[in-house]
């Protein structure tokens, strides 16, 4: 019993940059934009919050700049694809490949440098035997990621708001038609999904591994691609998939602590098996996905045409 | 404000102009970049991207970057064009090494025997039908399963890097090696041959001919007008009996097949021995080069030559200059980004509105 509850803690740590991102990507897609550019905001904020922070010495400045990051490159994407109508295929990956020349440019000078690693926990309830090193010794961003996604099942399903930006992801003619700016609607979407991203991505840097190492979010940006889906695009299935998720890669650092006799290499493939898996699993069933899925996903509107 | 208005029909003109103004543009942006770390502008433009061309050293050592980067894009772009999104070229490429490499690790002697062009021709079929292999389990659980292939080919590239780490690690470990983790070198007789005096090796021939030969395919053979069609009009195509499953195979394996060669090439060329980084994100920069290649074998030769004039000037910007070596990928990006801006004014055009 006492081993699992570092584990369990351990879980929710790697499970937040996750559900971070994740999260905002499902905002994207509920306005109709999918952005492939999630790994490469995710590494410049990672890279931007590292340097901040070891600069000021506050890691809330770290974490501010990294969440400005993801939406100062979310404000370029939008711009791209939401008023220029480019392709939002090509426009992501270029966005991808762009974040990880640029993270590493910054994060070049900063490779070795340490920033003192904060405690945070709950109090009382982090004095609690077992529930309390597992669930209540977290850094409030944890907790954070946990009320984003209440919070957005709130605003999607219960709220005026989220029911125009779900109409402007299945149709956006019918939402232009009716009034709505749906460009705006768009860019306010991509805008806080890249500072959704941006949060992830100062929260591998300054939380999850405390350091900067060139390419160090290795796919984590593409694997909470996957999770949308995963979650056919609802907020509290985000919360199970990306601690499912946090779950692998955690057992597969404790299976090499634990001596498993497998190559360290062949376990580090786990995560990323697991959503070719998870992926093949969900979309078996055409119909099941094409009925979650916002119906304009991908597509350009132009309003002037 | 400035809005976009739908043009009747594309402009031809805006086609052929929209890539030289991304050069361009990315060109100002590259001015700014080195006004912003304190370096000359004019110096480091002459560096990036003329110096690379004054000699023909130079010269050479872009065709070194050439061949792998045509050889992935010619299939990326035969991908891309029937909108099939393989962006795994990376992993392909990793396989395609691995698989030549365990060829030739089997047959090399390290006594100086074996090898010659029968030899160096099987390692270059290990190496396609690795790459082929590897693209072929993104084809399979599209087709059977419809899963994404942006994803899938995507996550295959982290899984080949690893496990080309775990063999290089394991059993591909030159005994001699002072445990460093790599194989041993290769004999001369499973190497390439080079022009003299430089690196560059028959690679670039293999890419040239694959992109006369795709676009031979694209312009004269029915496969290829199926495949635009497939790509343009996924209904009309349906509607025509053209099937889209063995347009998914064929791209895939073809594409696969390509980025293995190159692979292959890596390792029988430059490089002469397995390493656990044959590619410093070929795979992915021949992603831009197909976009920036108009998704057309010849424009895609062109674009894969300022591809590696980009490898070649950020390498010695870093030597020159101390700049970072990530400055390739952020030119690479900036193009991209350009590119995809200017080619809105192809279907659309400008109009003051006030």
């Amino acid at each position: 019993m006492d081993a699992l509850a570092p584990l369990i803690a351990a879980a929710m740590n790697a499970g937040t940059p996750l559900m971070l991102a994740a999260l905002g990507l499902l905002i994207n897609e509920k306005s109709g934009v999918i952005n492939l550019g999630s790994e490469g905001m995710m590494l410049v904020a990672a890279a931007l919050g590292f340097a901040m922070t070891v600069q000021t010495g506050s890691s809330v400045l770290g974490f501010v700049s990294g969440a400005l990051a993801g939406a100062l490159m979310a404000g370029l994407f939008a711009w791209l694809v939401v008023w220029l109508g480019a392709n939002q295929v090509a426009c992501g990956l270029a966005l991808s490949l762009f974040g990880v020349g640029v993270s590493a440019s910054i994060g070049l000078p900063y490779v070795g440098a340490t920033i003192k690693a904060s405690s945070w926990s709950v109090p009382f309830l982090a004095d609690l035997p077992f529930v309390g090193p597992a669930l209540f010794q977290h850094h409030p961003l944890v907790y954070g990621a946990l009320a984003l996604a209440l919070a957005l099942a709130f605003f999607l399903y219960r709220t005026r708001a989220g029911l125009v930006l779900r109409a402007v992801g299945e149709s956006p003619e019918s939402a232009h038609a009716l009034g709505y700016p749906v460009r705006r609607i768009r860019l306010a979407a991509l805008l806080f999904g890249g500072a959704c991203c941006g949060l992830a991505g100062a929260f591998m840097s300054l939380v999850y591994t405390p350091m900067w190492v060139e390419n160090m979010v290795s796919g984590r940006g593409w694997i909470a691609l996957a999770l949308t889906p995963f979650a056919t695009w609802r907020p509290l299935r985000v919360l199970v998939g990306a601690y499912l998720f946090g779950g692998i890669t955690i057992l597969t650092f404790h299976m090499q602590a634990l001596g498993v006799p497998i190559a360290s290499q062949l376990l580090s493939m786990l995560p990323y098996l697991a959503t070719i898996f998870v992926l093949v699993l969900i979309s078996r069933n055409v119909d099941w996905i094409r009925i979650n899925m916002p119906a304009s996903l991908g597509r350009v509107f132009n309003p002037n045409s | 404000m400035l809005e976009l208005i739908p043009r009747a029909e594309p402009s031809r003109r805006m086609a052929w102009l929209s890539p030289l103004l991304a050069l361009a543009l990315t060109a100002l942006c590259g001015v700014f970049m080195f006004l912003a770390v304190g370096k000359s502008p004019l110096q480091g433009l002459w560096v990036f991207f003329i110096e690379p061309i004054s000699s023909l050293r130079g010269w050479s050592e872009i065709g070194v970057k050439v061949a792998p980067l045509l050889l992935c894009a010619v299939g990326l772009a035969l991908c891309f064009r029937a909108n099939i999104f393989n962006i795994g070229a990376e992993g392909q490429l990793v396989i395609g090494a691995a698989t030549a490499g365990a060829f030739i690790l089997q047959f090399d002697d390290g006594q100086g025997g074996g090898g010659g062009p029968f030899m160096i021709a099987l390692a270059l079929l290990a190496g396609a039908i690795g790459g082929a292999f590897w693209a072929s389990l993104v084809a399979w659980l599209r087709d059977r399963y419809h899963a994404n292939e942006i994803l899938v080919s995507l996550m295959l590239v982290y899984v080949a890097q690893l496990l080309l780490s775990y063999l290089v690690h394991g059993v591909m470990r030159d005994p001699d090696g002072f445990g460093f983790p790599q194989s041993r070198l290769f004999d001369a007789g499973f190497l390439l041959p080079v022009w003299p005096g430089t690196r560059l090796h028959l690679g670039i021939v293999f890419a040239l001919v694959a992109a006369l030969a795709a676009w031979l395919m694209l312009s004269r053979l029915f496969t290829g007008y199926r495949l635009t069609v497939g790509g343009l009009a996924p209904l009309a195509a349906r509607y025509a009996g053209f099937s889209s499953r063995r347009a998914l195979w064929g791209c895939m394996l073809g594409s696969g097949a390509l980025a293995g060669v190159a692979g292959a090439c890596e390792i029988m060329g430059p490089i002469g021995q397995v390493t656990p980084s044959v590619s410093p994100g070929y795979g992915f920069a021949a992603i831009i080069v197909a976009f920036v290649g108009r998704l057309h074998p010849i424009g895609v030769i062109f674009a894969s030559f300022i591809m590696a004039l980009f490898y070649i000037g950020g390498e010695l910007s870093q030597t020159r200059l101390g700049m970072p070596n990530a400055i390739t990928g952020i030119f690479q990006g900036i193009l991209l980004f350009s590119l995809l801006a200017c080619d809105v004014l192809i279907h659309q055009r400008l109009r003051w509105r006030r």
